[in-house]
């Protein structure tokens, strides 16, 4: 990290474990709970918000100082919204059945308050530089929590992991079930509490 | 300047443009690939409704299925009175115009009998039209598979009908009742009573999805009724 000085590397860490966006401010919870049933989808998510998060905070800190006021969440959301086409339509060319996974939950990138979110709170503000590694933090916490959601989700409920088979054939046969809760969006739900909660205990956060 | 009513206009103006310019480059460039995919996919299901399995070690590629069906399935097109068209391909058929006539996909391997008959079914659920293939044994009675490749139902409710839990339960079901009447098959609320005498072309329904399940049940009829004077052709052909 030597390469990113002080500052930087706080942007780029912080939101990585103490001010996680999901687990912290609890934003993003609607794609959390829907595309982390396997470990698969949960991944090539976490790459499209990084993407779409990285670039729209670097593009709108580029025009930050041209946008007009008035209209500036229009502008943002439209600079957003063509990035997540962009990269639905690029999911659907070269990743057709992923996309079919994840269906909606690609375009429902363009609502994800942690994108909008950075976009007023974090390059309405900076240097694009810096704007870009908040977005790569950011993205990267979302990440974090999604894949490890879905990681408990697909060996609890598929008994697989990343489409392989890693609970035993015997456990089944001793009557071991999967538990189908886990592939359900409580789930997802009961999973990311104890997340938050280990999280906040472990490392002392508090509400203030 | 910045806060005036034509800077705001021309600004935001010149980024829709720049933002419209982008995409459609975007769409137009992926196009190719992405309607090869989505044909690609309407191949894998008429595969997959006529039971070619499609294993873990081996998972499918566009190179795979183009060629398993090249090699497995026949496509002719049948008219209104089951008879088929001599001559002409399943591509050209315009829905518009010609309503009458229907596309059969027929699983024939080599040096072997045919294993079944896949058509094309769809019709309004709840909220959308699903698009899929329904397949039949060689017999033209028992059911062998059948498939959703596109629909807009809820995730996790009616969504399910593309689940294997659900189609799986479809195998094996027949159409056709002890006097040969076309009875279709049934979705039914919770599960089907085994014991039933309807329970031959009855399935579990999906909780949740009762409207999508009503829409099944009858988008199917309409579908089998209209492919009925092919596969009573191909009834009596089995038995004479």
């Amino acid at each position: 990290m030597a390469l990113l000085n002080k500052k930087s590397q706080v942007v780029l860490k912080d939101p990585l474990m103490n001010n996680n966006p999901i687990t912290f401010q609890v934003l993003g919870i609607c794609s959390a709970l829907a595309v982390t049933v396997k470990v698969d989808t949960a991944i090539i998510m976490t790459l499209a918000v990084v993407f779409v998060l990285s670039m729209s905070n670097t593009l709108i800190s580029l025009l930050r100082n041209f946008i007009p006021t008035r209209v500036r969440i229009i502008v943002q959301l439209a600079i957003i919204a063509s990035l997540v086409i962009l990269t639905d339509q690029v999911l659907r060319a070269y990743m057709y059945e992923m996309s079919k996974q994840l269906s909606v939950f690609v375009g429902l990138i363009i609502t994800n308050c942690i994108v909008m979110g950075r976009a007023e709170a974090f390059a309405m503000q900076n240097k694009p530089g810096q704007s870009f590694l908040d977005g790569l933090g950011n993205g990267l916490g979302y990440g974090i929590i999604l894949i490890a959601v879905s990681i408990f989700r697909e060996i609890l409920g598929s008994g697989t992991l990343y489409g392989f088979q890693v609970i035993p054939s015997a456990f089944y046969d001793s009557g071991y079930v999967n538990n189908g809760l886990m592939v359900l969006s409580p789930g997802a739900f009961i999973i990311l509490g104890l997340i938050i909660w280990i999280q906040r205990t472990v490392f002392d956060i508090e509400e203030n | 300047m910045r806060q005036s009513n034509s800077y705001t206009l021309i600004f935001t103006g010149i980024v829709t443009i720049i933002l419209g310019f982008l995409l459609s480059i975007a769409a137009t460039s992926l196009k190719e690939k992405q309607e090869l995919n989505v044909a690609i996919d309407i191949k894998k299901n008429i595969l997959r409704s006529l039971d070619f399995p499609e294993t873990q070690d081996e998972p499918w590629t566009i190179e795979i299925i183009q060629e398993m069906f090249d090699k497995n399935i026949i496509s002719y097109v049948v008219d209104g009175t089951g008879e088929k068209v001599d001559g002409m391909k399943v591509e050209d058929i315009d829905p518009l115009t010609q309503g009458n006539l229907s596309p059969v996909f027929c699983k024939k391997r080599k040096g072997k009998d045919v294993e079944g008959y896949a058509v094309p079914i769809s019709g309004k659920g709840l909220w959308s039209t699903l698009y899929g293939y329904f397949a039949l044994e060689a017999d033209g009675i028992t059911v062998k598979g059948i498939t959703f490749y596109k629909h807009g139902e809820t995730p996790g409710l009616g969504g399910e009908v593309e689940k294997e839990w659900f189609t799986h339960n479809f195998i094996g079901k027949r159409i056709i009742d002890g006097q040969g009447n076309l009875v279709g098959i049934q979705v039914v609320k919770g599960q089907v009573d085994e014991l039933s005498e309807n329970a031959f072309h009855q399935v579990d329904g999906i909780s949740g999805a009762t409207m999508t399940s009503k829409g099944l049940n009858n988008f199917l009829m309409t579908d089998l009724q209209k492919y009925e004077p092919f596969f009573k052709r191909i009834r009596t052909k089995g038995n004479s």
